[in-house]
């Protein structure tokens, strides 16, 4: 590191730029010429059979170029593929385009291409469906019972997996225990709403067999990957290219059936295609979140030793098994239950079940929230029991600090942590007990008001591949860099990270000009296009600083040492003698022998005075698989004030304190913790995907989904621990999910503070007004009709 | 049957012949290439494709492009004057009011109105100004401070 370090300041991002001035590149802003447009005819049914299509009128319809039905593609089209296989897990088809059968409300059924947007959605309207209803499920408990419609042959009792997890003896710490607490705790659907919907365009050279997809994707090269296997059609004569990416948050993780229809349409027309999801749309088609049905128990001493957690989930996958869905409620839930705390007995089981629903898969924190959800719930139910302060009965149970790995019951090594440092420090910006002497008083005047903690930790840095691919990963998981140094010393960065709004051109520049001592306009860094750079795994997962920035880290520690020998030969001194700082070469202790940067990278091509043996170039490739993930951790604090009159639940303060180890760009960082906030306040508070019983969605736009507005929140307080991870030579953790995971369990904790002197115990999400009027008026009548018995038996 | 349209985007007269049923986006966006102005619902929710028309922030999916017959449009393209950024840009810019930028062009047209029409909004007032825009990165917290700072930018307080 030079001393001009640009690690840690608050760069102005280089994306902005183009962003501000209308020059972003997303997929509906690329044009070429002779482009067809698709619409997708998609299922009015839950579920239903396909008994004909009718396609003839949307066929001789005005601009109408092709309509494809599922039977005319299913030999192209293949199957979707889970990405992730756990152990005994059937895996039925997943067609592109239904064919037999639909299953849910989206499932695409034709396809029609037209020369305009317009022509294509006018003629979409003109197929012919003729279907036969079935009987539909939506809740995943139900959809396990012996009388429930069962969705694909191959899958009795829509059970796709029963997954466990576990550690010590739960039953025999429950029988031992002074208490146990049992709760039903459900985690609702969410749908993610990017602000850009997906998009696809496809382009496709008869002569060279070459297959361009540009697609609103987190992940180009595992797109180009299943493509290339569901297809046949052969990975080196794909292209795919991720152009600026409108958020994703885990909703562009997967290989899309309008990513294999596109690609296979331009492939038999010869002829470009593009797709761009409506809205409405993007509610039914795009995966959902969360959807998880959790029975907990957790155990323990009257005094405040937690013993033991067991948790059953009934996870709800939807009607097919998106690309990383299996891992999503059992792998980066089930091994997160350990949270913070030192317990040693843990029984936890999964079952993934299908229903007559848009599929599951991530959604942003993806499984740790709902983790960490029913965690800290379950800290506050038992503290509430033991009638003990939530804030002491956290500290007994933590972890001790440590620096280098901890091995928690579950069986997982975290990496360093100081569960104590992060909450302690919440504390400095919140006064505890003022709060609660303020609240006996609001008390007193009717106001509800109440605090809510979340001490949480998450895993990271996905992932070090042989583990992953052991818990039933069907790709690695590591990240590759390329410098590529320019002959006149500037520098093009190629990652496989994928970014999407976390500014990664900045924040890879800022390592790049720190190590090389070039100024950041000297450094391009290029993402997004499977042509331009080699094999990546995308970003998610909180990695891409974690995993990609260490591959980067390689690749430019490999530049400088082949610099370094370049230099020292023209400089007529051995390699050791030469350091190189703020961009200059130059012998140990004598100054006037110096090279700067620009000069060896010419030197380098020129190769006119290289060392014996030596390539010429400077180029350097690295790819990082790390031995572990990172853990980072925190604590959030919510208060609430809940309006008896009307149920309405306002967000009074939202203090943030995080531990994500070191921090490159103190900016970015802030802004990522506040939009996971967002989204996790919008979870507790607003949020919720509804469906009927016959498999409608009832939430299906941005009129009946309720997206948070500016109105919903106030000013977040947010601050940094630091416990640098030895994972990688950053330090860094990852910081992408912190917010979302951290955020709905304390807000829902501080609403049942708000409510305890009432009875209240737990609450589920969304804590909509209606909830809350209704939930304080029966508790209130219950206690009266408590005071009034106990009044009888008095007498 | 098409008709021709006479509109002002940007400082620059455009002519169009265009279907009744076209709307103001597909003239910014299809007819003219102006893509800053983005679409990102279809139910007048998001604000990503908000424009001033005449003057007044307007969600530019919901209007068609026959009623911008006459019309002045300034869209995202025309901020900046003569390359140098709106202060309501180099306020986003500085504050990191934006991440993916998908909803930006929108959220800006609507805070150079919110800013128009009080040079010195309270918090409450930016906030409840911002409530058409949809932005699901940023939390709105940086968006609210990019908007106090180019008021200050602008002499506000």
């Amino acid at each position: 590191m030079t001393s001009q370090t640009l690690i840690g300041q608050e760069v102005k991002r280089v994306e902005d730029a183009a962003l501000i001035t209308g020059r972003g590149q997303y997929v509906d802003d690329l044009q070429l010429p002779g482009l067809l447009h698709i619409s997708l005819v998609r299922s009015p049914y839950g579920h239903a059979l396909i008994k004909e299509i009718d396609v003839s009128d949307a066929a001789n319809a005005d601009g109408v170029t092709a309509v494809f039905t599922g039977a005319d593609l299913q030999d192209q089209l293949g199957s979707l593929p889970a990405g992730w296989v756990l152990e005994n897990m059937a895996q039925p088809e997943h067609p592109p385009l239904a064919y037999e059968k639909v299953r849910y409300v989206g499932d695409a059924v034709a396809a029609v291409v037209a020369d305009s947007p317009a022509a294509a959605i006018d003629a979409a309207a003109l197929v012919e469906v003729d279907y036969e209803p079935l009987e539909s499920v939506v809740d995943a408990e139900k959809a396990t019972a012996d009388d429930a419609p069962q969705l694909h042959e191959d899958t009795p009792s829509n059970k796709a997996f029963e997954w466990q997890v576990g550690a010590g003896d739960y039953a025999e710490a429950a029988a031992n225990a002074e208490v146990v607490v049992k709760e039903r705790i459900v985690n609702q659907r969410l749908i993610p709403n990017p602000m850009e919907t997906r998009g696809i365009m496809a382009d496709y050279n008869g002569g060279t067999e070459q297959l361009t997809i540009w697609t609103s994707t987190q992940i180009p090269h595992l797109v180009r990957l299943l493509f290339s296997l569901v297809t046949g059609h052969p990975e080196h004569k794909v292209r795919v290219v991720a152009p600026d990416v409108g958020g994703g948050f885990g909703c562009k993780l997967y290989l899309y059936a309008e990513e294999v229809i596109c690609g296979i349409i331009a492939k038999q027309l010869e002829r470009p295609v593009k797709w761009i999801e409506s809205r409405s749309e993007n509610y039914i088609a795009t995966t959902h979140g969360r959807d998880h049905i959790a029975d907990a128990e957790i155990c323990g001493t009257r005094d405040g030793v937690i013993t033991g957690l067991k948790i059953h989930v009934y996870a709800n996958l939807g009607a097919y098994l998106s690309t990383f869905a299996p891992a999503i409620p059992t792998i980066l839930f089930g091994l997160m239950l350990n949270g913070c705390y030192k317990f040693e007995n843990l029984d936890c089981s999964v079952t993934g079940v299908m229903t007559n629903t848009t599929p599951v898969d991530a959604y942003r924190g993806a499984g740790r929230p709902e983790a960490t959800y029913v965690v800290e719930r379950m800290m506050d139910r038992y503290c509430h029991e033991i009638g003990r302060d939530v804030i002491a009965v956290r500290r007994r149970n933590f972890l001790r600090p440590f620096k280098r790995g901890s091995t928690v019951a579950v069986g997982v090594t975290y990496d360093s942590g100081n569960y104590q440092g992060a909450l302690g420090k919440a504390l400095e910006m919140f006064d505890y007990q003022g709060f609660r002497d303020e609240q006996r008083a609001a008390r007193a005047k009717g106001r509800l008001i109440g605090v809510g903690f979340s001490t949480y930790i998450e895993i990271c840095g996905m992932a070090p591949s042989a583990v992953a691919g052991s818990l039933g990963a069907g790709a690695g998981l590591w990240e590759s860099s390329t410098v590529r140094v320019h002959p006149t010393g500037t520098v093009t960065v190629f990652t496989g990270t994928s970014p999407h709004g976390q500014g990664h051109e900045t924040t890879l520049s800022q390592i790049t000009a720190s190590r090389l001592g070039i100024p950041m306009t000297n450094i391009e860094v290029v993402h997004g296009d499977t042509e331009r750079h080699q094999f990546g795994t995308g970003t998610f997962g909180s990695r891409s600083l974690a995993v990609g920035g260490q591959a980067l880290m390689m690749s430019l520690s490999k530049v400088v040492e082949k610099a370094k020998k370049i230099a020292a030969h023209e400089m007529g001194v051995d390699a050791k003698q030469v350091v190189f700082e703020d961009g200059v070469f130059y012998v140990e202790d004598i100054r006037e022998r110096e090279m700067p940067w620009g000069d060896v990278a010419l030197s380098a091509y020129w190769a006119k005075n290289l060392p014996p043996g030596l390539e010429p170039g400077l180029e350097a490739v690295s790819f990082f698989d790390p031995d572990n993930f990172t853990w980072p951790f925190g604590t959030h604090i919510a208060l609430v004030e809940i309006d008896e009159a009307t149920g309405e639940t306002s967000l009074l303060r939202y203090i943030a304190v995080d531990d994500v180890g070191n921090v490159i760009n103190p900016m970015i960082v802030d802004g990522m913790v506040h939009g996971g906030i967002a989204q996790g306040v919008g979870q507790a508070l607003k949020e919720g995907a509804v469906y009927s019983d016959d498999g409608q969605l009832l939430t299906g736009s941005m009129m009946d989904y309720a997206v948070p507005t500016a109105e919903d929140f106030p000013t977040f307080e947010t601050a940094r621990t630091v416990t640098p991870t030895p994972v990688n030579d950053l330090g860094a953790k990852g910081a992408g999910e912190t917010g979302t995971i951290a955020a709905s369990p304390a807000v829902v904790n501080a609403a049942v503070d708000a409510l305890k002197h009432l009875g209240v115990r737990h609450l589920n999400m969304p804590l909509s007004s209606e909830k809350m009027w209704r939930t304080i008026k029966e508790a209130k009548a219950a206690r009266r009709a408590e005071r009034s018995a106990n009044a009888r038996r008095g007498k | 049957m098409n008709h021709q349209i006479r509109v002002t985007v940007n400082g620059v007269e455009h002519t169009a012949e265009v279907s009744p049923r076209t709307l103001l986006t597909s003239l910014l966006r299809d007819i003219l290439s102006l893509t800053g102005t983005h679409v990102g619902c279809d139910t007048s929710s998001c604000g990503a494709c908000t424009v001033l028309l005449n003057g007044k922030a307007a969600k530019s999916c919901t209007i068609f492009a026959v009623q911008a017959d006459g019309a002045e449009v300034t869209t995202v393209e025309g901020l900046a004057t003569n390359g140098d950024y709106h202060p309501i840009q180099e306020a986003f810019r500085e504050r990191h009011g934006l991440q993916c930028g998908f909803c930006t062009p929108g959220m800006m047209i609507t805070a150079v109105q919110i800013l128009e029409r009080n040079p010195s909004p309270s918090e409450a007032e930016i906030r409840s100004g911002l409530r058409g825009n949809l932005c699901r990165c940023t939390g709105y917290h940086n968006i609210v401070e990019a908007v106090k700072y180019a008021s200050e930018l602008s002499g506000g307080k």
